[in-house]
């Protein structure tokens, strides 16, 4: 399974133009300044929002098509979404959570296991640190059996340490998996750990240039220079 | 004491606010989450109630409700019988008059809803409707029982709209307050120190756990 994706959508202050595909056991890591149009591109592929063009591909099943007419609605194209925060149901706990929508919920106790979180299964998400939540949330998106993932920025909201673990695990859980992966985040240090393949995007187009542009510092144009402005970007740590 | 009278206005806001809910729960749902044309305009009909003097809405109520009005009408020819002097007359008076005591802290509890959460739902496969009653209302409990009280309360103290619609007649239509007001009439004050004095701790009560919810959700 793999997906192929071509969109386009005005917005307020530039244009959504983007194509890209992901194989499946790749993750794609969409990397460029906020308000860049990144969450739009993913919401777009989830169903969430309409593009005004294009057409999005999952495996055999098209998701989008604007020249046919057809857009799936987010119920039906079975995939896994995490975001920052408020993926969890506060009302529930985060077993509960987890086997909101799995396909098998023995599976929800494998996962809880290799997340490490089993003993939290009876507590709520206001109860459990945002690490916590964010790692039930990726157990519940995958116990729906994704065709594909969708992580926007899953860690950004946690502490740098907190951070570096997850994303150590999600790198070695990537191995295990059979659907594609998009990854959304503006922390070039994350990109580089993660991605198989990177996809600078920046005012809703691909550029190329914006990464190298980013990392030797020559704000050589506009963009960069707004970019530049945006909370310092480590290599190193 | 008159039993009859406190039964019937028990009766009549149970049922009132067991039908606002079901009627107004959907009516909440669309006022805070589409967007359509008419909206303000329909959402303040919805409240007019709460702003009218209840006279008017009894006067337009005998109107519709009436054996020349629309409502009355249709009940006639189902039923054969009038709708006026009834306590379904008196039920649908009720509901009308409380209609906005029961959509206003629902649509509240519906707009603080975090729109993520719905959407996260939509991924996970939940349709709207299955969205709704496995997200949403879950998730507005507080709002919905304070929905509930209000309605309750407001029922059980209305008076100038049913005396309109259905009169006083015992058992059927003769609410408490009406009662409380007959007796002042006749200069029974035993009589109606009796029923008034018994509606002071229900009302008390149920403000005090409306706090406690209010408490809760701030929390």
């Amino acid at each position: 399974m793999s997906i192929a994706v071509s969109l386009k959508k005005k917005l307020k202050y530039f244009d959504i133009d983007i194509s890209f595909s992901c194989a499946k056991k790749n993750m794609v890591v969409m990397i460029g300044p906020s308000g860049g149009g990144k969450t739009t591109i993913i919401r777009m592929l989830a169903g969430l929002e309409k593009p005004q063009e294009g057409k999005v591909v999952s495996g055999d099943d098209v998701w989008f098509d604007s020249l046919r007419r057809i857009n799936v609605p987010p119920q039906k194209r079975r995939l896994g979404y995490v975001f920052q925060d408020y993926n969890l149901f506060p009302h529930l706990n985060l077993y509960e959570n987890a086997t909101f929508a799995a396909v098998n919920k023995k599976e929800v106790d494998e996962l809880f296991e290799l997340f490490k979180i089993a003993h939290l299964k009876k507590r709520k998400p206001q109860m459990v640190s945002g690490g916590e939540r964010q790692r039930c949330a990726i157990c519940q998106a995958l116990a729906r059996h994704p065709r594909i993932l969708l992580l926007d920025e899953p860690f950004s909201a946690l502490d740098a340490i907190t951070r570096r673990g997850l994303r150590e695990e999600l790198k070695n859980l990537k191995g295990k998996m059979s659907f594609p992966i998009i990854y959304v985040t503006h922390d070039i240090a994350e990109a580089l750990y993660l991605a198989d393949e990177l996809l600078p995007v920046v005012e809703g187009k691909n550029d190329n240039q914006w990464l190298q542009r980013m990392m030797t510092r020559e704000p050589s144009s506009e963009v960069a220079l707004r970019a530049a402005r945006e909370p310092r970007l480590t290599l190193v740590y | 004491m008159d039993y009859l009278a406190l039964y019937v206005t028990l009766k009549l806001a149970l049922v009132t606010t067991v039908v606002l809910m079901v009627i107004a729960a959907p009516i909440a749902y669309a006022l805070s989450y589409y967007r359509f044309a008419g909206k303000s305009f329909l959402e303040a009909l919805i409240y007019l109630p709460m702003a009218l003097p209840p006279t008017v809405i009894g006067f337009y109520l005998i109107i519709i409700m009436g054996p020349k009005g629309f409502i009355g009408k249709i009940w006639q020819m189902l039923t054969g019988g009038s709708l006026l002097f009834t306590f379904i007359g008196i039920t649908m008076a009720s509901i009308i008059y409380s209609i906005p005591f029961a959509v206003q802290p629902m649509k509240a509890a519906f707009s603080k809803i975090d729109r993520r959460l719905l959407e996260s739902a939509y991924v996970l496969g939940l349709s709207r409707k299955a969205t709704f009653f496995r997200v949403i209302i879950p998730n507005s409990v507080s709002g919905i029982a304070a929905a509930a009280i209000l309605v309750f309360l407001h029922s059980i103290g209305a008076f100038g709209v049913l005396l309109m619609v259905g009169g006083s007649i015992p058992g059927e239509t003769k609410v408490a307050s009406i009662a409380i007001y007959e007796a002042v009439e006749m200069m029974n004050y035993q009589a109606a120190g009796m029923i008034a004095l018994s509606f002071i701790p229900i009302s008390y009560a149920f403000l005090l756990l409306i706090n406690k919810l209010d408490e809760r959700t701030r929390t």
